[in-house]
């Protein structure tokens, strides 16, 4: 019965032809027909047949390779097949295994024995069906087991195999790094090889490993650079410049002796690739040699004209890997940059519009900002923010270094606002309220610009541009003393139109009214009483200036105005609003009847003019930026003793007390997205909830928890405060309630003067804010045992060749370069061993036991 | 290193998948799915490389099919271009005129090309010439 049903199976099976057509007639039950297939094709691969198996194996691969279907299960039927004597079974079999096979299979084991056993087989093409399996799925047992057999394979006289072996090393080394005392020489030897093909092969492997750990590396150089120079192959020559790239990057002689070279590649006529890859070379890691860099240059001048559009994309590419030292490349090339502006291709246009940021500096920042303006209107809407985005970032660089004239600043901002496609809302509106902090002699400009944007009624309907209504509404009350008439600006705040607002926003709005009225009342109070005052106060300075003086009409109007503006919302919903719509009101009415009362009793004027200077007192205080590390420079008083997280009360109270560590974070990161004031009063609440969400700790005695909870602002931050720049950047500010402490801001103030300039350039306070990135360390722990490896197989290499070759001149030399390349080489040396013996072939003479370190100098120089 | 090669058509099905890094088998569909999204697009004018992720795919369209190959951001683009154009040119040099549903019939053998011409993330044959000769002693065997 078994044998029929087997003779019935393999009469009818369906070839992997058949599926495919199959699968193709299919018009709408594609799954249906593929489970159909799919159960045929477990039934099959069950027979003990091995032609049937691996045609049901091979179906399967191809569901699994172009279906998304899972063939994990049949890894052990992979295995059977592979066994057969047969090259087309093994061929399938492998491939399947190539395809399915992960860490985690679990017959991963059994094959190991096959593939060594066609690793040592006589037929070549067993012997590449085996590498090219191990290359894919190699584990570091395989690796491990397996070594030897490709250590024999890297000696084979067959080209292919030897290829395909070099190829397989790569894996090998990855995975198991001992392999390289076994392996390491061979491959070497390879690079000596006149074969092309073996020769690709090896660079290829090498340029990998190269990238790695380019210092182990480092001795090979020798070999790499007569290769550079004779080779005529462009795929083996690319792979040699990169390979020098790297060395050179960290071997500063290394790049002087290949410019040479690479100028000669350069400028014969070669490939449009490898001419590519020679300028890529030059300007990362030779930049610092002249001819080379200018013949690099002039070559990415061609590529820039070229009708290619991939030429000029890659030209534009280079430049910008140049641009940070080498600026007169780009500013040479600066009409092909803007004519790239309007390419149609997004990748040239971002890669123009970063060159033409790099270029910027405060003499063409406005002519430059002019021409991206005109290109964002004209442009869609990802390319559109691009453009206001970089514009924004290099305008901002430094606390706005390169800004000159901030007027101009302030008012391009407003017209970006006005962009249709800007989507920047919330970093437009940060630097809005940033540069009213900082910059005192731009604040006029900014409260007109504010009053222009309150009242455009195209930004109250685009979401992304509320942030910019915010700032401007802050922007209006806190500086309300520049602005031409307060009257204006409190017209503005109160249009109808802002129901359309989040109450958030609205909130901003009407804080800003308030502070309007009072400045208005101070103002008008300072008119009325100048006469009598003994008083002489700033604001009558700015009083005096203003072009309508309050008289009794315009002050009860604007009284008025306000009332009926706010009347309306003290009763929504939103609590927010509808609170300090009630505070204002409350005020207005508490000063309005002072005033009507005004013209018959003197008294109650001073009362009014009391209560008014007591508001304005509120408001007078001036916020000003504080850095970040400000809290830190606060000396501690003696005898207080200040721990990190209050780690002892952990005795104390052990049992009761869960860790809240995290509810100042929390709070911190929170709070990044309100605007200024708002955080301010809106601290406490937010406290409240963001560590209602961290961890809650038991009833029982957590009152040191419920008191860091309540006033979490008073304590000490527990993570260190350049985190909070990494993570809040400038917004850290907002938190502080405290004014800055004098001595701090009178440090800050940096004044300069150009004297070409027309106007003074005004005075921006900086601070000593960290900086935002912290350079990570590289992590090449990974490495560490291959790199050891490698170190130990040069060494060993060296003491063989030492007899080799002999030159006694070259010594002279290497006993200057002796003591700086130690310095070099004293990071590489962290197991103790002396990295790099091998060179000790250079100098016949002296005494091997002595410290030998990197001499590759001598050779090249 | 080049982590995957992918053949493509215009609707987004894939003839062809051949990757050099561990992934999963979701991973994989959607990798399919977002680099097909992206060259699909993209104009003929446009250059031919287009940044994914963390890498670079480099693509070009050959009638009806992408073919897309993904290598790091230090890889030399224009050389990668080269090796696309050698491998359809072997392909058609192989099948004789090659169109889509060769390859779709013969995948197995496609994939045969490829493994000659890759190793390992790595191109380890660059000479039509070689890989022709080791195919046709190859199906000699067969």
């Amino acid at each position: 019965m078994a044998s029929s049903n087997s003779l019935m199976d393999s009469l009818f099976q369906r070839s992997l032809e058949d599926l495919i057509k199959g699968i193709r007639l299919q018009l709408h039950g594609e799954s249906s027909f593929i489970s159909k297939s799919l159960d045929e094709i477990r039934r099959e691969i069950k027979s003990t047949d091995l032609s049937t198996k691996s045609i049901a194996l091979q179906k399967l691969s191809y569901l699994a390779a172009l279906h998304g279907v899972d063939m994990s299960w049949a890894a052990f039927h992979a295995v059977e097949v592979v066994s057969s004597s047969r090259f087309e079974d093994k061929r399938i079999g492998y491939h399947a295994i190539a395809q399915s096979f992960n860490d985690q299979t679990p017959v991963l084991l059994l094959i190991t024995n096959q593939l060594r056993k066609d690793l040592n087989s006589s037929n070549e093409y067993e012997v590449s069906l085996a590498l090219e399996c191990l290359s894919r799925i190699g584990t570091d047992d395989l690796a491990r087991d397996l070594t030897s057999e490709v250590f024999t394979l890297l000696g084979s006289s067959k080209a292919f195999v030897k290829k395909k072996a070099i190829g397989v090393v790569l894996r090998v080394f990855d995975k198991y790094p001992d392999a390289v005392k076994v392996c390491f020489k061979r491959l070497v030897e390879n690079l000596e090889s006149s074969d092309p093909h073996i020769l690709s092969a090896v660079v290829g492997v090498f340029c990998e490993l190269t990238t790695k750990d380019p210092r182990s590396y480092l001795p090979l150089a020798p070999e790499f650079y007569k290769i550079l120079v004779d080779s005529r192959n462009n795929w083996v020559l690319i792979k040699v410049l990169k390979v020098f790239a790297k060395l050179a990057s960290i071997e500063p002689r290394l790049a002087k002796k290949v410019a040479d070279p690479i100028c000669e590649h350069m400028r014969r006529n070669v490939g449009k690739s490898l001419l590519f890859e020679c300028i890529r070379t030059v300007v990362s890691s030779l930049s610092d040699q002249e001819t080379a860099l200018k013949l690099a240059v002039a070559r990415i001048r061609d590529f820039l004209v070229d009708d290619d559009p991939n030429l000029r994309y890659l030209g534009l590419h280079a430049l910008s890997i140049v641009a940070p030292k080498h600026l007169w490349a780009v500013l040479e090339n600066r009409e092909a940059i803007v004519k790239a502006l309007s390419d149609e291709d997004p990748n040239v246009k971002l890669e123009a519009l970063h060159l033409l940021m790099a270029m910027v500096n405060e003499d063409n920042v406005s002519e430059i900002s002019r021409i991206l303006m005109n290109y964002a209107l004209k442009s869609d809407l990802l390319f559109c923010n691009e453009v206001i985005a970089s514009v924004l970032l290099a305008c901002s660089r430094n606390s706005y270094e390169i800004i000159v004239d901030f007027d101009w600043y302030v008012s391009l901002l407003g017209e970006m606002a006005r962009i249709p496609h800007c989507q920047r809302g919330q970093e437009i509106g940060h630097q809005l309220i940033d540069i009213g902090m900082r910059v005192k002699d731009a604040r006029r400009e900014l409260v007109r610009i504010s009053r222009a944007l309150l009242i455009d009624p195209a930004l109250l309907g685009n979401q992304f541009l509320h942030p910019i209504l915010s700032a401007a509404a802050w922007a209006s009350g806190e500086y309300v003393e520049f602005s031409k008439t307060s009257y204006d600006i409190a017209e503005a705040l109160l249009q109808p139109r802002t129901s359309l607002l989040p109450p958030s926003i609205r909130a901003i709005y009407i804080h800003s009214t308030f502070k309007v009225l009072v400045f208005s009342l101070k103002a008008y109070f300072s008119a009325q009483d100048s006469t009598s005052s003994p008083l002489v106060e700033e604001s009558t300075n700015y009083v005096s200036s203003l072009v309508n003086a309050f008289t009794y009409e315009s002050i009860s109007s604007l009284v008025d105005m306000i009332e009926l503006g706010l009347c309306s919302l003290s009763g929504t919903l939103d609590v927010e609003v509808q609170e300090r719509a009630k505070n204002v009101l409350g005020f207005t009415g508490m000063i309005k009847h002072k005033i009507i009362e005004k013209v018959t009793s003197p008294e109650s004027v001073i009362e009014a003019s009391r209560a008014v200077a007591f508001m304005e007192d509120v408001f007078s205080e001036e916020l000003g930026p504080v850095s970040s590390t400000a809290q830190e420079k606060v000396p501690l008083p003696d005898g207080l003793e200040l721990n990190e997280n209050l780690e002892d009360l952990q005795e104390i109270c052990g049992e009761f007390l869960k860790p809240v560590v995290d509810s100042n974070s929390n709070s911190f990161s929170s709070s990044e997205k309100i605007s200024f004031s708002v955080a301010k009063l809106r601290i406490s609440d937010q406290l409240e909830a963001s560590s209602s969400s961290s961890s809650h700790p038991p009833e029982s005695a957590s009152l040191l928890a419920e008191h860091r909870k309540r006033h979490g602002l008073y304590y000490l931050s527990s993570q260190k405060s350049d985190d909070h720049d990494d993570s809040n950047g400038n917004n850290n500010n907002t938190l502080n309630e405290y004014p800055p402490a004098n001595e701090i801001l009178a440090d800050s103030f940096n004044p300069k003067k150009k004297m070409n300039q027309s106007k003074p350039r005004p005075v921006v306070v900086k601070l000593d804010e960290g900086d935002d990135i912290k350079m990570k360390p590289d992590g090449s722990s990974n490495h560490e045992p291959l790199s050891r490896a490698i170190q130990t197989a040069l060494m060993g290499k060296g003491k063989e060749k030492e007899r080799e070759k002999d030159n006694p001149e070259r010594s002279l030399d290497s006993g200057t370069k002796e003591q700086s390349l130690r310095k070099d080489k004293k990071t590489k040396k962290k197991n103790g061993e002396k990295s790099s013996k091998h060179r000790s072939r250079r100098r016949s003479d002296k005494d091997a036991s002595a410290a030998k370190p990197v001499d590759i100098v001598d050779f090249l120089l | 290193m080049i982590r995957f090669i992918l053949l493509q058509n215009r609707q987004g099905k894939t003839r062809l998948a051949k990757y050099y890094v561990p992934l999963e088998e979701s991973e994989k569909h959607k990798v399919e799915y977002e680099v097909h999204r992206l060259v699909v697009n993209r104009d003929a004018k446009f250059t031919n490389f287009v940044e994914f992720r963390t890498h670079k795919v480099i693509y070009r369209r050959y009638a009806g099919l992408f073919f897309s190959v993904c290598v790091d951001i230090t890889d030399n683009e224009l050389a990668y271009l080269e090796s696309i154009h050698l491998f359809v040119e072997i392909l058609d040099h192989f099948f004789s005129n090659v169109c889509e549903l060769d390859l779709v019939f013969n995948f197995h053998k496609v994939y045969l090309i490829l493994d000659e011409f890759i190793l390992a993330g790595e191109l380890q044959e660059t000479s039509k010439r070689a890989i022709i000769e080791r195919m046709s002693e190859l199906e000699k065997l067969e």
